[in-house]
């Protein structure tokens, strides 16, 4: 089979197989499967000492089709948001589940984050070396806590994970990236309102020209003790995703994107406007 | 590179008319292009210490292990794609517990060294998978005394008294090979590996990177530890300073 | 002889295949397992353990189990240690069958391994170690293979509290501030009770060493299956010491009246 497409192939052998490293050892396939997170909406996350943080902007294919699904709640403690092939994710999120539900079963405690990531990491590294299988096509970033604080991943097709600060992935999510790369030495200490505002300006990055952040195209995943505006949280925190009216009051704490360096950089930009509901302390 | 285009080199089950299998040897490819590794096998213990290329200021400084934990008595790094060094770490830990099973007591480290070199070999066999795209460095303390092996993506195996794997090992080889590593302790073997590790990083071309050391031996109880904190910033800004004093020559 | 490699170590079936002239692919099958029938799990157990005991007190958790593992009646190993560290905050202490209990140990030894080997800051306190032993014995005893102890497991949590809980062979699960096991249940547990429960405070490192020792006194002079010589772990936030043998003092001067016992006049 090798032997045929070395023969019928026109220009890079080295690409249709993921059982094939490159003469300067690379793995062509799971480069682009890299590039298939890439094709999905983005998605942003970020931290702070007592809360992680998730924002993802949802795409929908007309004005009588739903919005996409962008997070999943894998356990109390933990949950994700995804870039890329939404079947794959499904996979991936269904297996993560399994794994925080067995440790809740066998030590009956919440599963440690990093080991729910490394466990989704090493199963995706066997697709990128086994014959007959192709890599993972989904990104994740994964928020939660355990019993060394809050926590964000990403995680990727070739099977690494890291634990970030910050991170964007999906289409455009460079741009996020250089706004999360400008802040992120603020972010340790914010309020979790504060993170959601940052989160949205570095999401709005990523958009086209002419489109902005509704309630109907974001998503907000929150681990950590409520925000001022959530009126119900689960005790300890736990995850949740909050879509549609709940999350006008975080878009209104946006600062309009022309003004967006200058508002941020000045301290004292808590303070503006009349948006006075949201500004409440973290409890 | 001559093999290119030949057809030879597309499958790790396939040998070039001169006898070699390219796929192997593009897998070392993917070693010699990553961050450094070292491993100093002293009188008492034995020090790993790896270069980890920060490729993200987002990142969070010391999470992100890079040298992992086989037994209570066996440590382990790996040099090239990540993903599959930690595939690797999570077979040796299953060698480790498969072992203990069968006879009750810590693996000696050669042991360990034997099954998992079989298991990286099996990987250059078969058109159907690709060779581990890995180096990998395991040290340990065991009845036989304080032991270090690197595992190469072909399967061989060997032991050695100081062991240096990516883009830096040149230069670290040569400064190994400088050290009287018998007569070293451990603590000193720390200021050399820091010494090292921060020589061999090429601070004008390459990314940010983060020192990471572990160790094993008499100081640890023959329990594979990270450096302790104190000891580890301490080697660390005697390693910078002995680079700008060389600058400054 | 059967020259067929496929046949060796296979009952033949002559109904089917007098000759053995099937192709190795369509060989028949027997009809069912014929080991079925003959299969049996543990019915009871060998060489056995006897009470476990354990209360809690101001600094943690205090345990306490005999040296003696009998063989039937027979005091037949007088060193065996009942009690097993496991990580730095738990300890679990085993009555029954001393070879299921070792089994036992290897299981928590590994776990404790693999724990250390994530290296990511999570440890397995006194709740996760009681949660799994729960989960394996239910799990043996439903596959009606049970492992044929009595468990009590005592630790110090992360958040400080301590922690005394009771498993045995049949997935029974119960948490107290005192656990007596086995003939420890009928003699030592009302001693605990009295000494522990009545009070409204928590009893003092020295209070809580003198009822175990007045239990382990009372044990040894109650139970045919017990040893003066008995060990006791505490565990505190400081981590798991395990004394060495102690032995509690006993009068036996009465025993020249009881008939059968002493020297006997008639």
């Amino acid at each position: 089979m090798v032997g045929v497409k070395s023969i019928v192939a026109t220009r890079n052998t080295y690409d249709s197989d993921n059982t094939v490293f490159s003469p300067q050892g690379r793995l062509h396939q799971v480069e682009y499967a890299l590039e298939a997170v890439k094709q999905g909406s983005a998605a942003v996350g970020l931290r702070s000492k007592t809360h992680a943080v998730l924002l993802a902007l949802k795409r929908s294919t007309g004005e009588l089709a739903s919005y996409q699904q962008k997070m999943f709640r894998i356990d109390d403690h933990v949950g994700i948001a995804i870039a890329g092939l939404t079947s794959d994710a499904r996979v991936l999120s269904n297996f993560m589940r399994q794994q925080a539900m067995s440790s809740r079963m066998i030590f009956n405690r919440p599963s440690p984050v990093n080991r729910l990531v490394s466990a989704i990491a090493d199963k995706a590294q066997v697709n990128t070396q086994e014959y007959g299988r192709r890599p993972y096509g989904v990104g994740f970033l994964v928020i939660g806590q355990d019993e060394t604080g809050p926590h964000l991943y990403e995680f990727s097709p070739s099977g690494t994970a890291y634990e970030y600060f910050a991170m964007s992935i999906g289409a455009r999510s460079q741009s996020a990236k250089t706004y999360l790369e400008r802040h992120y030495e603020e972010f340790m200490d914010c309020t979790v309102e504060k993170l959601i505002t940052h989160g949205l300006h570095a999401l709005r990055e990523t958009l086209q020209q002419d489109k902005e952040l509704t309630i109907l195209n974001t998503s907000i995943g929150i681990v950590g003790p409520p925000a001022g505006s959530e009126s119900y949280v689960k005790a300890g925190g736990a995850f949740r995703i909050l879509e549609g009216e709940p999350i006008q009051v975080f878009l209104d704490t946006m600062t309009p994107k022309e003004s967006v360096a200058p508002a941020i950089v000045e301290p004292d930009s808590e303070d503006e406007g009349g948006d006075g509901d949201v500004q409440m302390s973290d409890a | 590179m001559t093999s290119i285009g030949t057809g030879y080199d597309l499958s790790a089950s396939t040998y070039s008319p001169d006898g070699r299998i390219f796929q192997v040897e593009y897998a070392n490819k993917a070693v010699e292009n990553a961050g450094t590794a070292i491993g100093l096998r002293v009188k008492d213990g034995v020090v790993l210490a790896v270069e980890k290329i920060i490729h993200s200021k987002l990142l969070m400084p010391e999470s992100n292990k890079r040298i992992l934990t086989i037994d209570r008595h066996i440590g382990y790094t790996s040099s090239g794609l990540l993903a599959d060094g930690r595939q690797l770490a999570n077979r040796a830990r299953e060698e480790a517990q498969s072992s203990r099973d069968f006879y009750r007591e810590p693996p000696t480290l050669k042991a360990i060294v034997n099954r998992l070199s079989l298991f990286v070999q099996a990987y250059t066999l078969y058109s159907s998978v690709r060779p581990f795209g890995c180096t990998s460095l395991l040290a340990a303390v065991d009845k036989h005394g304080p032991g270090l092996y690197v595992i190469e993506p072909s399967g061989i195996s060997l032991g050695y008294h100081g062991a240096a794997v990516g883009k830096g090992r040149q230069l670290a080889k040569t400064e190994l090979e400088k050290l009287k590593l018998s007569e070293l302790s451990m603590r000193e073997a720390v200021f050399e590996a820091a010494r090292i590790i921060h020589l061999v990083h090429d601070d004008a071309k390459e990314k940010d990177f983060e020192l990471e050391m572990s160790w094993i031996g008499s100081e640890t109880n023959n329990v594979h530890l990270p450096v302790p904190k104190d000891l580890f910033l301490e080697a660390d800004r005697k390693a910078r300073e002995a680079l700008e004093e060389d600058m400054e020559d | 002889m059967d020259h067929h490699p496929t046949n060796w170590g296979r009952p033949r079936d002559d109904r089917v295949d007098p000759y053995g002239t099937f192709p190795i692919h369509a060989r028949p099958r027997p009809a069912k397992d014929v080991f079925a029938d003959g299969v049996q799990r543990t019915q009871q157990p060998i060489v056995t353990g006897t009470s476990v005991i354990g209360l809690k007190y101001s600094g943690g958790v205090m345990l306490a189990a005999d040296n003696l593992a009998s063989y039937g009646s027979l005091a037949r190993y007088k060193d065996v240690q009942r009690l097993h560290p496991v990580g730095t905050s738990t300890v679990v202490g085993a009555g029954g069958d001393m070879s299921d209990f070792q089994h036992l140990q290897h299981m928590l030894d590994s776990l404790v391994t693999e724990e250390f080997t994530y290296d990511d800051g999570n440890k397995l306190g006194p709740t996760e170690i009681y949660e799994y032993l729960s989960r394996v014995m239910y799990g043996r005893r439903s596959k009606m293979d049970p492992l044929w102890n009595a468990l009590v497991v005592g630790g110090v949590k992360p958040n400080g509290e301590s922690f005394l809980g009771y498993v045995d062979l049949l997935g029974t699960t119960y948490q107290s501030p005192t656990i007596a096991t086995g003939f420890g249940a009928y003699i030592a547990q009302p001693l605990l009770r009295n000494a522990v429960d009545e009070r409204p405070d928590p009893l003092s490192e020295e209070e809580a060493v003198k009822v175990i020792q007045q239990c382990m006194k009372a044990l040894f002079y109650r139970d045919a299956r017990s040893l003066n010589k008995y060990q006791i772990a505490k565990v505190t936030s400081e981590g798991v010491t395990i004394s060495d043998p102690l032995e509690a003092p006993t009068v036996w001067g009465f025993a020249e009246g009881i008939r059968g016992y002493g020297a006997q006049t008639q």
